[in-house]
């Protein structure tokens, strides 16, 4: 078996296994395989070398070249941050007027803001910032609580709400399912509605203006044109942000459902609030 | 040549050549896995994590037998993109009582590994119900069934001590009160000071809205809202982790 064997065809020697009487031919490897091969083998050894490989005991080699991507992140991000530096600083050493007024800080932050937007805001204020049930749309120039960069600087940095920050925005609706009569209720919800559309019954509108003069016009005015300081909707501009109808403004009425937004200095910093505000002022109704 | 004729030996023995294969191919796992098991580093040494709580776990098998995973990771990989938009990387020591681990392995829909307390509960709730009232673009399923379905669990504790078998420290104490617990955390007039001591940061109130009913909503959404809020990132000092 082990005897050399020379094919008598093609003179290539045989591997000298024999099956049936057909023979293996034992061609050797094309060179240039042969060669990449033992390249990848030292390439592994060299990788091995410069970066982390070998398990040992209690840690594992960490290479030569002092490499782990967490290790890189930092670096990236590092410089990121320089190249971003001399901006960042302006941006943090100006009101969010000023950056307005300045071309190029307002280009930088309104980038930075539709990118700080995309990942922070769309959840609740949508893709196009155009709200939801329960979340201002943010493109009109209905405002709650005031459509200046500096308000919504205040409203962004600070929150509505918000469980924690001392400085958020806090505005609370009475329920007066405890103070107004079910037929009272009725009556002003027939009355707010009477400001854009037609009610039900038209006769109680204006019993329910009375009501209204009495009990909202402290915090929604007396036009109905709502109170910035106050977090009080206009009620006369056919915006409505949570019900829509008489039975869901006379359920609000009752029982005031409020939104909350959290305040976003304390997780995203200063700089990028600016950037936010500076962007969702941009997007129309800015005042 | 003599050692290389001793081929012919293992190839007309079939079940040696088994063998002899299962043992050459396993070489490259055992290199690769065992190590993981007894290196010191690879869990990192992070102060705040804590077993999940009985409604915590409760909602996070609600989570895995949804099949949540199967579109959400859990996992923020070390690259600027992924930390900038969802926060720090994930560290091994963030899914330590994880049985099974919910790392995922495909984002239809975005990472969940940091999404505890970036939005409110009733976002939770109103997105879980229906995605596209709040997403409109969203290609999620609704799961507003998970609102009107009570949370039926005849004994959590259990649960518990499966975890414990695996690993995960849970104390005694925490198996005998976890079916109190479990009611506790979603009950907003409930005296939660136990069970904050036992779980510290743990979300407690009413989360689906309805403080009447115990729902699975209340127990999700209790898992969602402290996905990644328990390392103390203040303490933790990035360079022992890096690798």
């Amino acid at each position: 078996m082990a005897d050399k064997h020379i094919d008598e065809i093609s003179g290539v020697e045989t591997t000298g296994h024999e099956w049936d009487g057909i023979r293996e031919l034992n061609n050797p490897m094309p060179r240039w395989w042969v060669w990449t091969f033992y390249a990848t083998i030292v390439w592994a050894l060299g990788y091995t070398i410069l970066y982390p490989a070998w398990p040992l005991v209690n840690d594992a080699t960490r290479g030569v070249l002092g490499y782990s991507s967490r290790g890189e992140l930092v670096t990236e991000l590092a410089a990121a941050k320089t190249a971003q530096g001399a901006i960042l600083e302006k941006l943090a050493a100006a009101t969010p007027e000023e950056i307005i007024a300045n071309p190029e800080l307002n280009q930088f932050a309104t980038a930075g803001g539709a990118a700080a937007f995309r990942v922070n805001c769309t959840p609740c204020h949508g893709t196009g910032a155009a709200g939801g049930e329960g979340y201002p749309n943010l493109n009109d120039d209905d405002w709650l609580w005031g459509g200046s960069v500096d308000a919504i600087y205040q409203t962004v940095a600070h929150g509505i709400r918000d469980a924690v920050d001392p400085d958020t925005r806090i505005g609370e609706m009475t329920a007066f399912a405890d103070v107004l009569q079910p037929e009272e209720i009725r009556q002003a919800a027939a009355y707010v509605v009477s400001l854009t559309g037609n009610p039900r019954d038209p006769s109680m509108v204006e019993p329910g203006k009375q009501v209204f003069l009495d009990n909202c016009a402290s915090c929604h005015g007396e036009n109905a044109e709502g109170n910035r300081d106050l977090g009080a909707p206009n009620l006369a501009d056919a915006i409505w942000l949570k019900v829509h109808g008489e039975e869901q403004i006379a359920g609000q009425i009752r029982a005031p459902k409020h939104g909350v937004m959290p305040a976003w200095t304390t997780r995203l910093g200063d700089v990028t609030v600016k950037q936010l505000a500076v962007y969702v002022h941009s997007l129309g109704g800015g005042e | 040549m003599s050692l290389l004729d001793k081929h012919k030996f293992i190839e007309r023995n079939a079940t040696l050549l088994l063998v002899g294969s299962l043992l050459v191919v396993s070489i490259g796992g055992i290199v690769e896995i065992a190590p993981l098991f007894y290196l010191e580093n690879t869990i990192e040494k992070v102060d705040g994590m804590r077993p999940y709580s009985p409604l915590e776990l409760a909602g996070r098998n609600i989570y895995i037998r949804e099949g949540c995973y199967v579109c959400h990771s859990q996992m923020i990989r070390p690259f600027r993109d992924e930390v900038e938009r969802y926060g720090h990387y994930s560290l091994a020591a963030e899914s330590m009582y994880d049985h099974p681990f919910q790392w995922g392995s495909k984002r239809t829909g975005p990472d969940l590994a940091r999404v505890g307390d970036r939005y409110s509960n009733e976002w939770h709730v109103q997105h879980l119900v229906e995605p596209r009232d709040v997403v409109p673009e969203s290609v999620m399923p609704s799961y507003s069934f998970l609102k009107e379905t009570p949370l039926e669990i005849t004994d959590i504790s259990m649960d518990l001590k499966a975890n414990r078998t695996v690993g995960v420290p849970y104390s005694d104490e925490m198996i005998a009160e976890a079916n109190a617990d479990l009611k506790a955390q979603a009950d907003p007039n409930a005296d939660t000071s136990a069970l904050l001591a036992r779980y510290p940061k743990a979300k407690v109130g009413d989360f689906d809205g309805n403080p009447a009913k115990l729902t699975e909503m209340d127990a999700l959404v209790a898992y969602l809202q402290m996905l990644g809020t328990l390392v103390d990132f203040s303490t933790y000092d990035d360079t022992t982790g890096y690798r």
